[in-house]
């Protein structure tokens, strides 16, 4: 069975199809309404919802999309809706922030707003406009234009009183923590479709091999699109959630081991410590929803030739951990993908962790993402650059391209026109040119492949000229 | 009821909520809580079966077959319909025919709807609706305005729209040009998508809800499928959850097929649509190409424009006639044209019928024009603000005439520019961003400053008119029912505002009750940004009737002249006397006095002569202007907007709360149909832009972070509006056209403002760099 908390009141479901999300579970089997489905697809945020988890004896709250998450994902946490933030007649003073700002017109996007925003105050001291549009930025609304929104979300902290959950954390925190230190199966079966988290990287790698054709779902923000956009129903769920290992990150002091298991949110922090440019691409890759869900490992493991990770770690000479049962393999990111869709994983292996070097003394590292709009897009091009800079010569330089071919790539021709040259505007050309012979991209809704090619070459350009001592910035965004 | 209620004697404050305030939405209390109903919350009949649709899979074709043998044998399904099974009427086009309500034969766009299944559940029936066996005799498909104009396959008739001689007026003026511009479609992405349920009701009836800005078209639309009288459906809407144009017809065909089905199983049906479905069956904006040449002076003062304005119809007429003459109608935007030829085309293609979004074919005309300024600026030299304001209509010298012979009566756009002019500190920034673009080889920076004039009315003349019911209870509460529909415009709280001022009684005794056939029959849809006129204008006459009743009762009662009986604050001086508004409301039950009464409005002045091609189509014009700065990456056509100024007329303010959120949100929906909204169809003719992955409409980031908006203040409208309001819905939508502008200002920027750019919209990323990459070759050419 699994057993989670809606708001405070203790479910434990044995018999549901584990296909269900928690958005059709909330609709359809609570009847709580309040919860609206935009999409389906974890793309407009009318469905956020929120969790709070048990970590390092405190709740941990974060804002998730009810509607590409598997009910079975709830086992062990709390489930915050927007029918639980009203006490009585008085609003929560989210609530009542949004209400007084305006924050709503036709009132759809609202309840996920509410939500993010709930998450939002449970995990800041206090507001600020930049962190407020990052956990605003898979939301969308069609009818404010959002300046209202934002007011309220700044405005919610004049009511500086605590809430209900504060009240209740305690007694919440308890029943998360008996729930977990209970060392019975998390399985859910109905409909002939079963859902199972082992609590062990053995029993996880034994799992895969004794089901072969089970999913692996970790974040689901990828396989879900399967079950409500493709309609397909999955026989076996694998949940890895809570096998430990999965679940951490490890400082080797040559390396960060990334859990495949580890959510963005998680890992994000230690990550752009090491890699402060990873911060934008991480900031804009999917929304704060998609972040606090997926996993490095659910990133690497779909194979898309646009996920945005890709090229950073292969630029960087990241390697994964395989594991096959008993048997462990070590290889490289970018050695990882094979063709459109497909990996060199074998049937019943998976990925374990994620080795990320540190960066080196003298190297610098640049990743860009172009994409038609600046938050939760797909890449049209992702470039990650490498360089090593010695006596004014290019002495080292790995540069890997998402959005360029049908898997994330190195550019080796690129790389070879530019080591031992003059790193100089002059030995650019040759170097864009040279991308020619490493990518054909395609067109499609997202960019033409002229555009790519062109992007592409333009984006070490930049690279050159955000390299140059006391540049001005040559980013929108960085512009102000 | 024999006792009646008890209520307070005395009331002592209020009352709140009469016009001009910036009261919260009605139901904004109700969104953030999650309490408010849409169309798929309700609580449905237990038994509800759910239809879902089975869609073509070419743009055009013939059926040949359509096996759905594995349909009915899939899991949980009840049963199908298909065309045989309609009793009455099949085809649903909202004013003229072509719209079947399923494929007959002839397959004509990619997503039209072929066969219904209903079943137990919503994911049986999405499945089981993807198993038909269906072949098609492909046919090819014209796809784009180009083949369709090339074959002129037209939906409707071409109109012409002239003034003097423009052909000779360009010939002889000092300086020609001519180009063309493209503008893609917009999906309306409204966050709530299309739903009916449908309930059978005794003697062959249907009881509708439906997320619709027209229920009395859907209550028309479903007695004709069914074949039975209007008078046995009922539609209602309590609100939608967005819809901006695309449910005022597109939400017709899914409440008729659940009441087939309703029909044809004896049960309840919910009919609600996937986003991808949703996106791929239903209309969009119309995309536009317009060619033009136009005269002018070194003033930069036109002579002549003879323009063509194409629409991209889709596959059948649905409501482009008037999309396309509305187009036709907002060419001029805020500028004199002396002598003109305007071609309106309404060109048929093999993809979703387009349809009603925000600004109605307005916005594109507006663009066509304003890019033909930006033209004529770059070759004159001249600032475009310098362009625009030597083009726009003033009283003097008889430029007050629109090409289409309506006079000009409020000038309202040289002062209102001016202002902002003023309070945006354009001039100063135009010069710093000059001097910036100089010194900054890959970052530019663009500024413009463009106008609205936007005309009000139905240009349909009897869909002009509204009415409104009210029914006052004996304990002083008020029900308020009108034909508008609310789809978080604040229509609901702009009319009970409209209602408490009448009665001075407070807003919280007014319930806004749902839209519904059967309470106020016969009503036009909440469009044309005319929902508050009309509807605040019947429900004001409403509350007349029953003050005027309530007065003539306590003035004969009392004894007193009917001029001392005075509503105020909740209360009711009658002489020396004072009530309670729920005091009187009781005296007057107990004396047998009506307390319910409707109420009725149709717009005066207003009439347009399609034959002659001259009229006065508006009852009024409605003003704004907005100033945008964006900068630009060159290396990439990636951009933000640093910062928007706004002022807009909105008459004297119902709402100013309201209002501002109209003005906002319209422009950034503009901002998106011109920036990263781009709708991309395949070569099969199959939208591939599906969901909110790949149409990117804005997200809270682009939201201008400097963002000021201000409404024209102490600008009460020259016409009898209701308390001299202007209407808002739309006009702010084409303030985005200034962010455009601004990032076909700094691509300019490139090569020194001496050669103009090509832009078409939306000007994503890609198209930005597009036109950077051209500027430099044709500037080293």
């Amino acid at each position: 069975m699994i057993r989670f908390l809606l708001n405070s009141v203790e479910q434990l479901i044995e018999d549901l199809d584990p296909n269900t999300t928690v958005l059709d579970y909330l609709r359809l089997h609570l009847r709580r309404t309040g919860t609206k489905e935009g999409c389906a697809s974890g793309d407009c945020g009318a469905c956020t919802v929120v969790l709070a988890e048990a970590r390092e004896d405190q709740l941990r709250y974060s804002a998730i999309n009810a509607c590409i998450t598997p009910i079975g994902n709830l086992h062990g946490k709390q489930l915050i809706t927007v029918e639980d933030l009203k006490q009585g007649a008085v609003l929560h003073p989210v609530q009542q922030a949004m209400v007084d700002c305006h924050g709503s017109q036709c009132g759809f996007c609202t309840p996920g707003f509410v939500m993010s925003m709930f998450a939002y105050r449970k995990t800041h001291a206090a507001p600020d406009r930049e962190s407020l549009l990052e956990a605003l930025g898979g939301n969308l609304c069609r009818c404010t234009g959002y300046r209202p929104i934002v007011d309220a979300g700044m405005q919610m902290y004049e009511a500086d009183t605590g809430d209900s959950f504060d009240a209740s954390a305690d007694a919440v925190l308890n029943t998360l923590k008996s729930i977990d230190s209970n060392t019975d199966e998390v399985f859910l079966s109905g409909n002939h479709k079963s859902y199972f988290a082992p609590r062990s990287l053995a029993h996880l790698a034994s799992a895969l091999l004794e089901n072969p054709e089970a999913r692996l779902v970790a974040g689901a923000t990828d396989l879900a699109l399967e079950m409500t956009q493709g309609l397909e129903e999955i026989d076996t769920l694998l949940y890895p959630g809570l096998v430990p290992e999965l679940q951490t990150v490890r400082d080797t002091g040559t390396a960060l081991e990334i859990g495949a298991a580890v959510t963005y949110s998680q890992f994000s922090s230690q990550l752009c410590a090491e890699y402060p440019e990873m911060a934008e691409l991480i900031e804009r890759l999917g929304s704060l929803q998609i972040r606090n869900q997926g996993t490095l490992g659910g990133n690497i493991g779909n194979a898309s030739p646009i996920g945005d990770m890709a090229p950073a770690l292969i630029a960087i000479g990241a390697d994964l951990v395989l594991r096959r049962g008993d048997a462990v393999r070590v290889v490289a990111v970018e050695d990882y993908f094979v063709s459109y869709l497909v990996t060199v994983l074998q049937v019943g292996e998976f990925i374990e962790r994620i080795i990320v070097p540190k960066a080196r003394a003298g190297e610098i590292f640049k990743v860009y993402k172009v994409s038609k709009r600046w938050e939760d897009d797909i890449s049209a091009v992702c470039g990650a650059f490498r360089l090593r800079v010695v006596d004014g010569k290019v002495a080292g330089v790995a540069i890997a391209f998402g959005g360029m071919a049908e898997i994330p790539k190195r550019a080796h021709h690129c790389e070879q026109a530019m080591l031992g040259q003059a790193w100089a505007e002059s030995s650019i050309t040759p170097a864009m040119a040279a991308l020619a012979q490493d990518f054909t991209p395609i067109s499609d809704f997202r960019a033409s492949a002229d555009y790519r090619m062109q992007v592409a070459g333009n984006l070490l350009q930049r690279l050159f000229l955000e390299t140059q001592p006391g540049a001005a910035t040559v980013r929108v965004r960085l512009y102000a | 009821m024999r006792s009646l209620p008890s209520v307070s004697v005395r009331e002592a404050t209020g009352p709140t909520g009469s016009p001009g305030q910036p009261l919260k939405h009605e139901s904004a209390h109700k969104h953030v809580s999650g309490e408010a109903i849409y169309t798929d919350d309700h609580v449905a009949p237990p038994d509800v079966l759910h239809a879902y649709p089975g869609l073509s899979s070419v743009a055009h074709g013939k059926l040949v077959k359509l096996d759905l043998e594995s349909v009915r044998r899939a899991p949980g399904v009840i049963d199908i319909l298909t065309l045989a099974d309609v009793p009455g009427q099949t085809d649903i086009g909202p004013v003229y025919p072509g719209d079947p309500i399923m494929v007959n034969e002839r397959v004509e766009f990619w997503g039209q709807v072929l066969f219904v299944v209903a079943a137990t559940s919503y994911d049986s029936a999405r499945r089981a609706a993807r198993l038909a066996v269906v072949e098609y005799d492909t046919l090819p498909a014209d796809l784009t305005i180009e083949q369709g104009l090339a074959k002129q396959s037209l939906v409707r008739p071409s109109h012409i729209q002239r003034r003097g001689d423009a052909e000779c007026a360009i010939r002889e003026a000092p300086l020609t040009l001519e180009g063309e511009i493209r503008s893609g479609g917009q999906e309306h992405m409204y966050l709530e998508g299309q739903a009916s349920l449908c309930i059978p009701q005794e003697d062959g009836g249907m009881y509708v809800y439906t997320s619709s800005q027209h229920p009395t078209e859907g209550q028309k639309l479903v007695a004709q499928v069914l074949g039975i009288a209007m008078g046995l459906v009922t539609v209602e809407v309590r609100r939608m959850g967005g819809a901006f144009g695309g449910k005022e017809t597109h939400a017709n065909q899914w409440a008729c097929l659940a009441a087939l089905l309703a029909r044809k199983t004896g049960r309840a049906v919910k009919l609600r649509l996937a986003r991808a479905d949703d996106m791929t069956a239903t209309g969009k904006r119309h995309h536009f190409m317009s060619k033009y040449r136009v005269g002018f002076d070194r003033n930069g003062q036109i002579h002549g424009l003879d323009l063509s304005l194409s629409g991209g119809c889709g596959m059948s007429p649905d409501l482009s006639d008037a999309i396309v003459d509305r187009a036709m109608f907002h060419a001029d935007n805020a500028y004199f044209l002396p002598a003109a030829h305007i071609e309106g085309h309404r060109v048929k293609t093999h993809t979703v019928s387009n349809t009603a979004f925000r600004g109605f074919g307005g916005p594109q005309g507006m663009l066509a024009i304003e890019n033909i300024i930006e033209h004529i600026a770059t070759t004159t030299g001249l600032d475009a603000l310098e362009v625009r304001k030597r083009n726009f209509y003033r009283a003097e010298d008889g430029r007050d005439i629109t090409h289409y012979g309506q006079k000009i009566e409020q000038h309202l756009i040289a002062p209102l520019v001016e202002r902002l002019e003023r309070s945006s500190g354009y001039q100063q920034r135009r010069q710093s961003i000059q001097e910036f673009n100089v010194g900054s080889p890959v970052l530019k920076r663009g500024l413009s400053l463009t106008p609205v004039k936007f005309g009000i009315s139905f240009t349909v003349q009897h869909l002009n008119q509204a009415g409104a019911l009210i029914h006052v209870y004996t304990d002083g509460s008020i029900q308020l029912n009108h034909g508008g529909t609310e789809m978080g415009q604040g229509l609901y709280t702009k009319v009970a505002q409209v209602v408490a001022q009448e009665l001075q009684v407070d807003l919280e005794s007014i319930t806004c009750t749902a839209t519904r056939t059967d309470k106020v029959p016969n009503t036009s849809p909440t469009a044309a940004s005319a929902g508050s006129d009309l509807n605040g204008m019947a429900a004001r006459d409403a509350a007349n009737k029953i003050k005027t009743r309530l007065i003539e009762f306590a003035a004969g009662h009392f004894g007193v002249a009917a001029g001392r009986v005075r509503f105020h604050s909740n209360r009711v001086s009658v002489g020396e006397r004072e009530f309670s508004f729920a005091e009187l409301v009781q005296m007057a039950y107990v004396q047998r006095i009506p307390l319910s009464a409707t109420g009725y409005y149709s717009t005066p002045k207003i009439y347009y002569d399609r034959d002659k091609a001259s009229g006065r189509p508006f009852y009024y014009f409605a003003y704004g202007a907005a100033v945008s700065e964006v900068v630009i990456d060159t290396l990439t056509g990636e951009y933000k907007v640093l910062r928007v100024d706004i002022c807009h007329d909105v008459g004297r303010s119902l709402n100013p709360a309201v209002d501002i959120g109209q003005v906002e949100g319209g422009f950034v929906q503009g901002m998106g149909w011109l920036t990263t909204e781009e709708l991309v169809w395949g070569k099969d003719g199959r939208l591939e832009t599906t969901n909110a992955a790949s149409y990117k409409i804005p997200a809270v980031g682009d939201t201008p972070a400097d963002f000021r908006v201000e409404l024209l203040p102490d600008s009460p409208n020259v016409e009898a509006t209701v308390f001299h309001s202007k209407a808002v819905g739309e006009p702010p939508l084409m303030l985005g056209i200034s962010v455009w502008c601004a990032l076909r200002n700094a691509i300019a920027s490139v090569a020194s403002h001496r050669l103009s750019p090509v832009l078409d919209a939306p000007a994503t990323p890609e198209r930005v760099l597009n036109a950077c990459t051209d500027l430099r070759r044709r500037d080293c050419s």
